[in-house]
């Protein structure tokens, strides 16, 4: 799109650019020099005492012990256990969410509108704490419970749209080779819908992996409350810094390449789809997902960047 | 239900700070976003590598942990300068990438022959920018950072979680002490929120109605 704006470049222009490019960089290089350079000096605090920078030795040598990486292991273990098994009742709940809200009977479709309309609107963090101090659960089934939740409905609500982008055609044939309007949607409906938003809720799985994090602060052993709460701690406060950056390679490692699983697969399934794609100009059905990694990605493979 | 009626002064000063959270790092994340995405789709090649990462990395951060980095770390590398301005921090920060990402789907979403067309009538940059593309893209634009800005009234509750007294603290608080009536106290908060999300949501809906563009 860009490239169309403005003149391709002729040789001047490019060398320009080139220059400037150069000296971006260079910029960036030296402001993140100057970061590293700043965070290793010597702080003299408020009393006097001079306490060694960030990257001093002293910092860092807690992370020989065996032991630390257990923990480390333990935290990464329970996070992508909440996630695991948060993800399967998503899964679960956003099927039996798309499926109430396009019945064709009113009784089931205004009552699971309305339940989707508040589950959306509401913090995950905020219904976490509700099902903790309502239904007693301890932390980690009220993490598991309130994620499920949320992302059900923004799983329900992707997959609704998926089955409202199919041709009618669809449904009318399988009504007219006799199929019951269930077993329609089940077999002929859904499946296609399925696979046709797979980016989007692969994308949202993502989100959910993240959300882990949220059970930090209700209290679930999670990654985030082993590494940054629990260890510093233990050993002392001047691992803090130490333990922050460990844990934030940690996550952004897991995230990362969850994130790129998603973009494989968006590119994988997106030109197989062919006419059923929703069209990736219409506004994103979906509210919750724009704050997700996927509404970039599945409406890019859909083809905002190919155009 | 008293527990409710005694502390609304309480619950509409949590809904004053989120308003005021939502409402600055809002402004905030829209300043950083518009330039990350002016970035990223700038013919400069490592301004667009840079902004390429800064979105890929802050994107795949969890939330909880920048806010734990800004209410923490910050104070520990001594810059403090209150628990409310380090949360608008750290909401400003995650919220960037969401809103480039954003603004730059809406201007990639106009049609390449829209721009073609500018040209070849002979509009000069600026000019097709201003009178084709632009007008264009932020109608396509305008829903989903209506959406953006709904996540963000949502993640405003993590800043409560560090210090930052805003309806889920004040949810928290009043819990806490009236351990008899959670459920009214928390379904007290989940109005309020719901106030701002459920506005925002029809304000989004009205605005795709109005502006879609006819293709």
């Amino acid at each position: 799109m860009s490239s169309v704006l403005y003149d391709a470049p002729g040789p001047k222009a490019r060398a320009r650019s080139r220059v400037i490019s150069v000296v971006g960089l260079v910029v960036v290089l030296v402001l993140l020099a100057w970061l590293v350079w700043a965070l290793g000096a010597p702080k003299a605090s408020a009393n006097g005492a001079v306490q060694p920078g960030m990257w001093d030795i002293t910092r860092w040598d807690v992370f020989s012990d065996r032991q630390v990486w257990l923990a480390l292991g333990k935290g990464v273990l329970a996070t992508l256990q909440m996630a695991g098994v948060a993800a399967v009742l998503a899964l679960t709940l956003g099927v039996v969410f798309s499926f109430g809200r396009s019945a064709d009977h009113k009784a089931i479709r205004i009552p699971t509108t309305i339940i989707l309309e508040f589950v959306r609107g509401l913090p995950v963090l905020l219904m976490m704490l509700f099902i903790l101090l309502v239904f007693a659960t301890g932390a980690y089934w009220a993490g598991v419970a309130a994620l499920g939740l949320y992302n059900g409905a923004i799983i329900g609500e992707a997959l609704r749209a998926g089955i409202q982008s199919l041709p009618r055609g669809q449904r009318e044939a399988g009504l007219a080779i006799g199929l019951t309007p269930l077993s329609t949607r089940f077999r002929i409906e859904f499946p296609q819908a399925f696979r046709q938003m797979l980016p989007i809720i692969i994308a949202q799985l993502v989100v959910l992996l993240k959300d882990t994090s949220l059970a930090f602060i209700v209290g679930y052993g999670e990654l985030l409350r082993e590494g940054v709460r629990n260890l510093p701690n233990f050993f002392g406060e001047r691992y803090q810094f130490s333990f922050f950056l460990v844990v934030l390679a940690i996550y952004l490692a897991m995230n990362m390449s969850l994130s790129w699983f998603a973009r494989f697969i968006a590119r994988r399934s997106g030109p197989k789809a062919g006419k059923l794609v929703v069209d990736p100009l219409a506004p994103e059905p979906i509210p919750d997902t724009s704050l997700s990694v996927g509404a970039g990605t599945g409406a890019d493979a859909g083809g905002g960047d190919s155009r | 239900m008293d527990a409710v009626i005694e502390n609304l002064p309480l619950f509409l000063e949590g809904f004053r700070n989120t308003l005021g959270l939502l409402l600055f790092s809002g402004i905030g994340a829209l300043v950083v976003g518009i330039i990350v995405a002016s970035l990223r789709i700038s013919p400069i090649a490592s301004f667009r590598s840079f902004a390429t990462v800064y979105t890929e990395l802050v994107r795949n951060t969890p939330l909880t942990l920048v806010l734990f980095f800004c209410a923490f770390i910050l104070p520990y590398l001594q810059f403090s300068p209150g628990y409310f301005q380090l949360a608008l921090i750290g909401l400003t920060v995650y919220t960037s990438p969401f809103v480039a990402e954003a603004l730059r789907s809406g201007i990639n979403g106009v049609p390449v022959g829209q721009a073609e067309a500018a040209r070849s009538v002979g509009l000069t940059f600026g000019q097709s920018l201003s009178y084709v593309i632009m007008p264009q893209a932020v109608r396509m634009v305008i829903p989903p950072l209506i959406n953006v800005f709904i996540a963000l009234t949502k993640n405003t509750s993590v800043a409560g979680a560090f210090f930052v007294f805003e309806l889920f603290g004040v949810g928290r608080r009043v819990a806490n002490d009236r351990g008899d009536e959670v459920i009214a106290i928390l379904l007290a908060v989940a109005f309020f929120y719901l106030i701002i999300t459920i506005t925002l949501g029809q304000i989004a809906a009205r605005v795709e109605k109005k502006v879609a563009v006819l293709r």
